[in-house]
This record gives C-alpha cells, structure tokens and sequence, in this order.
C-alpha cells in the first residue's frame, strides 16, 4: 500500500514538472506585436482581410486599396483633409475636352527610376484591354476610344491618353467630367511601369518583391494571410513630410471581438470596425472611442419588375408609413455612430455652400400606423386580391443585414398584417438575387466610387446596371441628365434635391441608416485619416506623440 | 469407477408432443429484457435518460401546453437579463422641438460649455440635454460614458454632433439602459479647436412609450394618454430576451424542435439506410459486397465538415425556407456509411457464427435468417451509434449554424442561438450561456445513454 | 505486401477521382454569381473576366479542363485573390492548418495518456472523480465556447501577469500556437482519457501484472514497464483517424483565433463563392486524408502482421 502511494506521489511530481516546465517555456517566449513606439516611429494595425488584389489595373476591393493608398501615389492624391493635392503630377489642367498633366522632376519609383508620362499610358491602357478583366475599367470611360478598346472593338493604343514627353501627360476626354481629377486619385488610374511590369509577367503584384512602389511607403514583408510590413519609401519625393518610419499590420481578422482585444492587449493602435456589444467593455476601459460615417447608405429597395406587387405605390406607400428608422437605428442596431437616413444622401455630402442636407432637407415620413393601413386597402383594391401575398424580403446574412430583416418582418406583420419570408444569403448570392429580379424588397446598400454626389443620385437611372429593382421613371432620367451635364453647381445641386424628392414621391427606396464605423484609437496616435472614397484608414500623415514625461 | 449407463429403447423414441422438454424455474428474459434490467441498474444512463426525456417534453410539449412566442419583438425590452418582471414608466414619445439660441460669432479660444442640464425626466426612451450656447462654436459633440470622465480622450461613447448651427441641444435614444451615464457635451470651433467639456450625471428610468404600451396591451387603448406617467408592469421574460427582445425561453424552446429534430432524426435516418445498406453488403456478399462497400468507402472519403458546407450553399435556401431539410439531407447523405460499414462487418460475423449455420442447415429461409437471427444480433449495436450519433449530429448543427451556414434566421436553433450570443457575450452573457448550456446537457445525456447501452448490450463497437 | 500497396494506392487515386468530381458538381450547383459584385459589371467586361476564368465555356468542357489541369496538380487561379495560385494559398496556408492540428495532436495525447493514467491509478477516489467530470465537460460543450473562453482566458492571464505573456490572436511564434492548440485538442484528449483510463483498468488486471507483483518487482517498474506500455498501444492505434478530425476540425479555432490556416480560408472562400479555392481546398483536404489512411493503414501492415494477412486475404 504504501508503495502505491508512492507511485502516486511521483506521478503527481512528474504532471506537476510537466506542468512548471510549460510555464516556463511561455515565460521565455519573447513579446510580440506593439501597438506604437514612439522611438522606432512605427504602429501595429490589423486589418479584416489578406488583401485580395494589389495589382492597380484590376484592383477593386477596400482592403488592397487601403494598402494600395500608402505604398502608390498617382497624379493627384488627398491631403489630410481630404482635399485634392499634387501628387506625381505638379500641375494640371483640366479642360471640357481633354486634361493635362505636368509630371513632378524628381517623383520616383522605389527602385530609383524617374516616373514618366508614359508609365501611365501604359497602366492605363492595360486597365482596358479585355484580357485583362478589369472590373473598374468603366471608370476610364470618360477617355476617348476607352470603351470601344474594352469591348475589343479597337486596339488600345489608340486610347485618348498621350506622353507628349516624359513628363507631359494629354489626356482627351470623351465628354465633359467634372470629377475627371478625382479620379486619378484612385487606384485604377495608378501608374505602372512597363519594363517591370513585364519582367514579372502573371506574378506581378503578388508578392511584396513583385511590386514597384510610387507611394509613401514600400511593402517589406507580405506573408499572405498572415501579416504585411510597410516601411517608409526612400525614394518618395515627399518623404520628408511623413513622420511615420513603419506601418506593421501583423493581424489579419475577421473577428471585431479579436481586433478588439488586439487592441486591448495593446497589440495594435487602432482596432477598426468594431461592434457595438464590445463597447460595455471599452468603456469601463476608459479607452478612446471614435466613429467615422464611412459612406456606405442602406436601404429598403423595391422591385418594380412585372409580376411584383411591390410595383403597386400605394403598397410601398403603407411601407413607407410604418417603418420607423429611428427604432431600428437606435435600439435594434444599436451601433453608435449610424444615423438614421431619410434620403439616399449622405449627411457629409457638401452642397452649394454648406452642406447638402441644411440647403436641401430630405422629407421624414411620418409615421402612422393607421394611414398605412389605409394605403394598404388601397392597394388591395387595386390587385384585386383579399390579401396580400407573402412579400420576400431579401438581406444578406450581415448581423446588419440579418438584424434588419427580422425587425421588418415583425413589424410589417403587426402592424400591416403583412406576411414576410425572410430571404437570408450569403453576400454573392444576395447579388446574383437582386440581379435576377427574385425578391419584392431587399436589404441593400451603396458606397461612393468617387467624391461627387452624382455617385448617389444616378443609382435609380432606368439603365444603370445597380438599378436592380428596375425603377424606370422618365422623370428621374431627365434629372440626371442635368445633373451630369450641367457645370452650374446650383443647377446640379437643384437637380439632384429633384431626385431625392421623387424617390420619396414614389418611395423608390425606404432609407435605413447611414453607417458609421466605431474604432478604437490610442490616445497618442494623431492624424490617422478616416475617409468614404478610396483607401480607409490612411496613415500616411500620422504622428505619435511622445510618451507622456518625455521631452520633445 | 466404470458405471455403465443402460439405454432402453424407450429412451430414443421422440417427446410427446406439448411435453415439457425442460422446464425454467425463473421467468424466461428476452435479450431486450435483460438489457433493460441492466440498464437501469446504471444510475447515470437512467439519469440521463430523464433528462433526454425532459429536454423532448420542454421543446415539443411545452409549447403545446402553454403559448411561447419566439417571435413577437419587445423593443423596450432589448438583451434583457434574467428576470421575474419589470415596472416601467409610461411616456410620450412626442419628438422633441429642441432649443435653440443665437449663433455668435467669436474668435479666439472657445469658452467651457456651462448650463449643460437636463429636459423634462430622464428615461429609456430618451435623455434630452440643454446647455448654455458657446460664442464661437459651430457646433457640439455629444459623448456618454459609463464612468466620471478622466480628461478629453475618455469621454467615452460618441453620440453625435449638432446638426445646426443654432442648436444647443441633443436628443440620445440610443439603447438606454437603467443605469447610471455621465453625459459630455463639447463645442468645436470652425478651426477645428474643441472647447473644455461639461459632464451630467443622470440615471434614466425605465419607461415604454404610449404607442408600444397599447400595442402591448399594457394600457387601454382608450385614451391611452391619461396612463402617461403611471407604471406598468411589463411582460415578464424569465429568462430574460435577445437582442430584439424576444423571449429568450421561448426561442429556446423552439431552438430546441430544430436542434433536437435535426440531431435525432438525421441519425435515425441515415442509421435505418446504413442498416439497408450494410446488411445488403454483407449478406450478399462477394463482388457485390465489395462493390457497394467501395461506394460507400468513397462516400467516407469524403471531408465532413467540408462538404456539409458546400451541400448547404448548393442547396440554395430559399425565402421562408429555414434549412432545416438542406441540413438533414446533407448529414444523411454524408454519414450513412459508417453505419453500413458497422453493420456490414457484424453481419459478416454473424454469418459465420453456428446458430446461423444451424438455422441454414435446418432449412431456414432467408427471410428468417434476417429477422429472426441477423437483425435482433445487429439492432444492439445499432442501437448504441445511433444513440452516440446523436451529440455529432447536434454539434454538427450547432456548428454550422454558429458559423452562419447552418439553420436560414429567423429560423432558431440552439446553434443559431449561439451565433446571435456569442457578439454580446461581454455585456449579455446570458444569450450564449443559455443555449451553449442546452447544448452541452443534450450532448451528454446522449453520450451518458450511449455509455450505458453499451455496458447493457454489451455491444462491441467494432465495424 | 506489395500486391496490397498497389491495391490500397489505386484505390485512393480513384477515391481522390470521386471526391474531385463531387465538389465539382457539388460547386456547379450552388446558386449565384462568383463574379458578382456590389458594383454591377457592364456585360463587356463580365465577358472579358468570364473568359478569364473560362466560364464561358459549356460545363462538360469545364470539367474537362478541371480534370486535367488537376493531373497536372495545378488548381487555378482564385477568384477572389485575382493574382494567387491557389496551388499558392494550399502551399501558405495548409502548414499552419497542420501545425496546429500537430500541436494539439501532441497536447491531446501527451495530456490523454497522463490524465488517463492518473485515473485508473486514482480509481474510484477523487482525482479520478474530478478528471473524468473535466472529461465529460469536454465532449459535451461545443468547441466555440472553447474557443471564446480562451481568449477571454489569455486576456485574463496577461491582466494577472501584467505583461502581454500570451497573444490574444495571430500567428508565428510558440506562443501564438498554444492555447488555439489546447483549445483544438481538447475533445481529442478527452477521448483518449477515456480511452487510456480503460485501457489501463483493462491492463491491471491481466495475469502478467499479477504475477509481477507476485514475482516482488517494484510498483513503479511495473507501472512504467508494463500497465503504461501496455495500456498506450490501442490508444495509439486511434490516432491516425484523430489527425484527420484534427487538421480538417480547426475552422473555428482559426476563425476565433485569426490564425491564417486552410480552414478559415475555405470559410471565406465559401462565403465568397470562389470557385477554384473552394474546389482546390475540398480536392486537396479530401487527397491528404485517403493518403494519411492509406499511409497509416501500410504502417500498421508492418506493425502487425494479423492486419496485413487479413487485408490481403480480403
């Protein structure tokens, strides 16, 4: 008996050796990730996904082009107010029929090489040749010929862009684009240089060493999936204007609760896209929250295609009627930073003089339960039917998306006696849906391509492909032919208040909310730039504050 | 030593027929019986059955019983905790004209914000603040903390901005809570400076609007407006709501049909093809045998979870629809094999085994041979993977659904239950614990069951 | 011997055949659009990236050239990655999924054996008690909550020890690895308690204990010598099906953990409809299990010749 116990005790020393030498081993472990060091100039961040394309001519997706926003630069870039500034081009002109760039002596590929004019007629016109699939090539089409070279009807070098000599670009422009300067400050319209270009052949662009960089920074390390290093770019005409020595981006996830407690655990300096049910404990951290409204409005959209009884008015009109914005933004999402939306327009969008929403207010419905019972009967007279038949309502599987569509049902059931079937799917087949036509109403969203309210305005344009309810109004056509043609900004701005009013008229949508992004930031870290068109967040102008007792 | 027995030839002549060839002085137990016995004799597995029982009767007969709404959304009472009732003020919901004042203009630094007070009573529905106007400031940022701010950067939740320029006030009715708030106000200039900020203390009451009281059926709903100011006592959840206030007991209980049915019948149904199929194989046997085996090897092949989510997006669920046969079929199409493979092998067995042999020299047909001899032999075994198949199958569903290709929303399921927690875990863990806990009280009876039908049948789980 | 290695090999390549033509059809029939986007495409450049994908061309065809570009081991590009192999992203990704999956494989048995040892050496006392109870809480509460709990757990370390000691989330060193790999372990070890502890009862009171006791040889020689070698082997013939749960099982532990393993991608790569990852994937994960059974099943054909006489025999 006696040596049992012994037995026992030595297995019990063995499992505690065992469990002592696995602590220790942690304890060696060297630390990881830190948020921010002011002496080595460098922050952490994690982002949600591996960036799917950094290749410019093709490049479509948020996250590359975050990335892509910090490592390339084109002809004119954002200031960290969000305003247009030189980039690689000094000056420029911008005319009715064409524009023109003067390139920057000295703005340099990372590999030391003089970027020229024709750097970007060669990038630009792989964006538009067919083989190489460039889902963004109609924003090119602007340019002379850059839609008949697409559609492979023309060779492309007889696209409307010209390198007069290295360092004068001439552009011609197809018709008047008042927003054509904007553009080149997007992705599609980055320079690549040609030699490079095709030394890397089908590998371009997938990896950090199969990059030329004409931004701030250069990729140093990309392990896909894993993590991305950006260092500053010595051959960056501006480098001395950007503080920030180093962006690491060790974390790659999906999970707001991960990036969350990253962030607590002081692994990163900026914990993006958060949820709302996190911040109980960001609060009792006292950490600094902050909300930015990224662009994107979602609402309710109708199909007005045959067969559809979300094609009867008076219908969406008891819709219309019932739904209350204000609970669902409030207490069902609950997302601190969202607004509830009364109109397809952002509330940042500038106007003539102020912004858009003080000169032109948007209608609020009113609510009343009773009035849409009564637009309900109506439009049962008008169908001709006793009730109403089930009305799919179609949402992706989002938790916004999911929230939304539950709420709906139970409220159009209680107070209009509607029966709902809730249509949930992933984001793709949500698309392949609408764009099918099979739904009567669906949770749906839209974010900006460029910086210019036409963006918004021209979504419900009988033959704009996104128009996927397929709301024709000849009315609403007209409109925007003013609003793209005209140069007059009262003109357009009046033009597009008409669009706004009519999509309440015929209630086209029911607005949802706009949606704002929660983030964590740390206290020292300065001039992070949170933007709704283009790359997001954008750290090329931050700064960190010295830690506090330092001497500056 | 040698005692020679004598036969007579008496001692060969046939039994008179109904004589009693040999008589038993204890009742005769069928296998079944036997088994039976010894399973309750095992404290755990008759527990565990209890429970199983227990777990059928709240998700299938309760609702019978009584009325659970899994559907119906409370919205004044969103995440709620456990709880055996609430009281809540009745207020108007009235949308508020707000306070303006003359815009200054002002340059130079900006003045603190003084005055910042409260309008009317605080309540869930809605805080509403007033302050004194800043000369210069084109606006003000509103922040809510749950703690007494520390300086500028912890001012705590954002809540939005001044829409004009005149306005000195700010409406919040975002997720009230009963609790206490520390309210921040701060003017910002057009330069972009920010002013020192101004803090309020206020803890609001709980209180339900006019319109949803009649809704609810809490008030009369003539002149709803004389209640205003009384309390009410709201529909008791007691085991508190999820995040659009529904009776968490209630999607439970109906979790629980889509759980349970998807973790019991699935097994049951691909056990009875496993059966078919198995028994086939093996009674057939030869190229047959190896053929279908070779099948259903290829089927095994398969990787599960893989191809689980793969049949769910081929399958396309559509609008309505809550998934639950997608699931079914695509776990019956993937899991048969391991049952047919089982009961192949103990078929094999059995053939060889000499009361069969006996049963075949004794010209028994082969209809005999399958429900007399094959089937009672093989039913133990199957009996216990059914009964182990179960918990997968249940986590198989909690799994998919947790990762959002399971059951279509608002179809519940306890997994589907676990998936809509698991984001508020921190602040309302109740909404996970409660459907995990189901979980894992299904899962081990289940497997605490199968332990004791093992031991009882005494099957040896070898395919 | 040799005859039943070429059985078993042609076998598995026509496994791989029917597992690669059952996610072929498998992704044919899933409703929506790979290409779609939240910005509709004008049909020109739709055709323009259909030809890019080849999917303009009739089914059959593309099932032909999906046949054949995976005997040349090549799985195409990804849909949604436009520039990576997704021959690329399995090369990446698939050495983290395993390395996970060995790492719990090695946490799962190391902990199964010792546990289970202890419980048939404490029968019926309380540390018998007390780790079977932890057993049965290890089967019966899903792996998400697991996975929750861990990280809460590594938050609630790092607060105890003042010092960020354990990652919350990611990938790369020893100490990214341990807790996702415990978590991923978990219900793997507890089958091996289970299986130790009867193993081990089983073995104590076999005749050459008794008489090793009898014969005066020590208590600890005849633990290590002979209950604990013993007992160890059936509990290591079960590892070769615990490595395929392991591997493919990972999905959620990456997906909590964000570690940047072949699970969590396929998860993505579903949600995305893209086409050739998921199909690699699938292809692939299927090809490493028939090869991990056929290897495991050759290796125990060495082991243990009743198993090779009667797989040839069948």
């Amino acid at each position: 008996m006696t040596t049992m116990i012994t037995t026992q005790h030595r297995l019990t020393l063995v499992a505690l050796a065992a469990l002592i030498l696995t602590s220790l081993t942690l304890l060696s472990v060297p630390a990881h990730a830190i948020g921010l060091d002011y002496e080595s100039r460098s922050i952490s961040h994690a982002i949600r996904q591996e960036p799917p394309d950094l290749n410019t001519t093709t490049s479509t997706d948020t996250t590359s082009s975050m990335v892509l926003d910090h490592v390339m630069e084109g002809l004119l870039a954002y200031d960290r107010d969000n305003n247009l500034i030189g980039g690689v081009a000094e000056r420029w002109e911008l005319r009715d029929d064409g524009a023109t760039f003067w390139i920057r002596k000295g703005a340099k590929w990372s590999d030391g090489s003089q970027i020229t004019a024709h750097d970007f007629v060669f990038a630009w016109r792989k964006v538009l040749e067919p083989a190489n699939a460039s889902e963004y090539a109609f924003i090119l089409f602007p340019i002379l010929n850059a839609q008949a070279i697409n559609e492979g009807k023309m060779p492309s070098h007889q696209l409307g862009v010209r390198a007069v000599d290295d360092y004068t670009l001439e552009v011609t422009l197809f018709q008047p684009c008042p927003y054509f300067l904007g553009l080149t400050a997007f992705s599609v319209l980055f320079p690549v240089k040609e030699s490079f270009y095709q030394s890397r052949g089908e590998r371009f662009a997938a990896d950090a060493e199969d990059m030329l960089y004409s931004g701030p920074y250069i990729i140093t390390e990309w392990v896909h999936g894993a993590s991305i290093k950006m260092e500053k770019n010595p051959h960056y005409w501006r480098k001395d204007e950007i503080w920030l020595e180093r962006i690491d981006i060790p974390y790659i996830t999906e999970d707001a609760n991960a990036r969350m407690n990253l962030y607590r655990d002081n692994n990163i300096a900026l914990a993006d896209e958060l949820v709302a049910e996190s911040l109980q404990g960001a609060l009792q951290e006292r950490m600094q929250i902050k909300t930015f409204l990224d662009g994107a409005v979602f609402f309710i959209e109708f199909n007005f295609r045959d067969q559809h009884v979300t094609r009867n008015h008076n219908l969406r009109k008891a819709i219309q009627s019932v739904f209350n914005t204000d609970d669902l933004v409030y207490k069902v999402l609950g997302n601190p930073g969202s607004y509830p939306a009364y109109s397809l327009y952002p509330r940042w969008i500038k106007g003539v003089n102020d912004l858009y929403k003080r000169e032109y207010p948007p209608i609020k419905p009113q609510l009343n339960a009773e009035r849409g019972r009564q637009y309900l009967e109506a439009a049962r007279k008008e169908l001709g039917v006793d009730r109403i038949p089930p009305l799919t309502l179609l949402a992706d599987d989002s938790p916004n998306g999911q929230k939304t569509a539950e709420y709906l049902q139970t409220l159009l059931k209680q107070n209009l006696d509607l029966d709902i079937r809730v249509d949930v799917q992933i984001f793709k087949q949500r698309l392949a849906k609408m764009t099918a036509g099979q739904f009567d109403m669906v949770v749906s969203g839209w974010g900006p391509d460029y910086d210019d309210l036409l963006t918004y305005g021209d979504l419900f344009l009988s033959h704009n492909l996104n128009n996927r309810g397929r709301y024709k109004s000849d009315e609403y056509d007209r409109w925007v032919g003013v609003a793209q043609s005209s140069l007059d900004t009262r003109e357009r701005m009046d033009a597009f208040n008409e669009l706004q009013k009519i999509m309440f008229r015929d209630v086209v949508i029911v607005p949802l909310y706009e949606r704002g992004k929660i983030f964590v930031q740390h206290p020292r870290l300065k001039g992070v730039v949170r933007r709704a068109v283009g790359g997001d967040p954008n750290f090329n102008f931050a700064t960190i504050e010295p830690p506090a007792g330092t001497a500056r | 030593m040698n005692n020679p027995v004598t036969f007579s030839s008496t001692d060969f002549e046939p039994l008179q027929r109904g004589d009693q060839a040999d008589v038993l002085v204890r009742p005769s137990l069928s296998y079944w019986q036997d088994a039976w016995r010894r399973l309750k004799r095992n404290r755990r597995a008759i527990c565990s059955l209890y429970l199983i029982v227990g777990l059928l009767v709240f998700s299938f007969v309760l609702p019978l019983v009584a009325d659970f709404d899994p559907v119906s959304q409370d919205l004044t009472q969103i995440s709620q905790g456990p709880s055996l009732g609430r009281k809540s003020l009745v207020v108007n919901t009235t949308p508020w004209q707000g306070i303006y004042a003359d815009h200054a203009a002002h340059t130079g630094p900006l003045s603190p914000v003084t005055g910042l007070q409260l309008y009317g009573e605080a309540h869930t529905e809605s805080v509403r603040l007033a302050w004194q106007p800043v000369p210069g400031a084109v606006g003000y940022r509103v922040f809510r903390h749950l703690l007494r701010p520390s300086g500028p950067t912890d001012l705590g939740l954002p809540l939005g901005e001044t829409e004009q320029l005149n306005q000195v006030f700010f409406e919040d009715r975002l997720k009230l809570e009963p609790s206490k708030y520390y309210y921040s106000v701060q003017a910002y200039s057009a330069g972009g400076d920010v002013s020192d900020y101004a803090t309020l203390r206020v803890t609001p009451r709980h209180a339900i609007g006019v319109g949803s009281a009649v809704q609810r059926g809490l008030i009369s709903s003539q002149n709803p407006e004389t209640f205003v100011g009384e309390e009410v006592e709201l529909k008791r959840h007691l085991l508190g709501t999820d995040y659009l206030g529904r009776d968490m007991l209630a999607r439970l209980i109906y979790g629980g049909q889509t759980s349970l049915y998807i973790g019991i019948v699935a097994p049951l149904l691909f056990v009875i093809i496993g059966v078919i199929y198995g028994g086939l194989a093996g009674y057939l046997g030869g190229r047959v045998d190896e053929v279908m085996m070779r099948f259903a090897d290829f089927v095994i092949a398969l990787p599960f979870l893989l191809f689980m989510i793969l049949f769910r997006v081929a399958m396309g669920i559509g609008p309505g629809e809550s998934g639950i046969t997608p699931m079914l079929i695509a776990l019956v199409v993937l899991s048969w094999p391991a049952t047919a493979r089982l009961v192949r092998g103990q078929v094999l067995q059995l053939r060889e085994q000499p009361f069969v042999e006996a049963a075949q020299l004794m010209g028994g047909s082969s209809h005999y041979l399958i429900w007399r001899h094959m089937l009672p032999n093989v039913m133990g075994v199957v009996l216990v993977s059914l009964t182990f198949s179960i918990p997968t199958a249940i986590f198989t569903e909690a799994f998919l659904s947790f990762i959002g290709m399971g059951v279509a929303p608002p179809t519940p399921s306890w997994g589907a239950n676990c998936n809509e927690g698991v984001k508020s875990f921190l602040s309302h863990p109740h909404e996970l614990l409660f459907p995990a806990l189901l979980i894992s009280i299904t899962v081990l009876a289940f497997n605490l069951l199968g332990d004791g039908l093992r031991d009882a049948l005494d099957a040896k789980m070898k395919g | 011997m040799i005859e039943f290695i070429l059985k078993r090999l042609l076998s598995g390549v026509i496994t791989i055949w029917f597992i690669a033509t059952a996610t072929f059809v498998g992704m044919h029939m899933v409703p929506g659009d790979p290409l779609a986007n939240a910005k509709a495409m004008k049909p020109e450049i739709r055709r323009n990236i259909e030809a890019r994908y080849g999917l303009d061309k009739p089914v059959w065809h593309q099932y032909g050239i999906f046949m054949g570009n995976m005997l040349k081991g090549d799985f195409g590009i990804s849909f949604t990655q436009k520039n990576r192999h997704v021959n690329d992203i399995i090369r990446e990704h698939f050495p983290v999924s395993a390395l996970l999956g060995v790492m719990a494989l090695v946490i799962a048995t190391a902990g199964g054996i010792v546990w289970g040892a202890l419980t048939a050496v404490y029968r019926d006392r309380w540390p018998d008690g007390v780790i079977m109870f932890l057993v049965v809480i290890a089967v019966s509460v899903p792996s998400f909550v697991f996975a929750m709990l861990g990280q809460l757990g590594i938050l609630a370390f790092n607060d105890l020890v003042g010092a960020s000691l354990l990652p919350v989330a990611g990938w790369g060193t020893f100490s990214h690895m341990l807790v996702p790999a415990l978590v991923l372990g978990l219900g793997t070890m507890a089958y091996l308690t289970r299986l130790m502890r009867s193993s081990m009862l089983e073995v104590t009171s076999a005749d050459y204990i008794r008489t090793a006791r009898a014969k005066g040889v020590s208590p600890l020689r005849i633990f290590f010598k002979h209950q604990l070698r013993n007992a160890i082997l059936p509990v290591i013939t079960v590892l070769g099906p615990s490595i395929a749960a392991i591997t493919t099982g990972g999905f959620v532990v990456e997906l909590v953990f964000a570690i940047p393993g072949l699970g969590r991608y396929f998860v993505q790569a579903v949600q995305q409809l893209d086409y050739t990852v998921i199909m690699g994937t699938t292809v692939f994960y299927g090809a490493f299990l028939v090869v991990m059974v056929l290897v495991v099943d050759i290796l125990y054909g060495f082991i243990d010749p009743r198993i090779r006489v009667a797989k040839s025999a069948a």
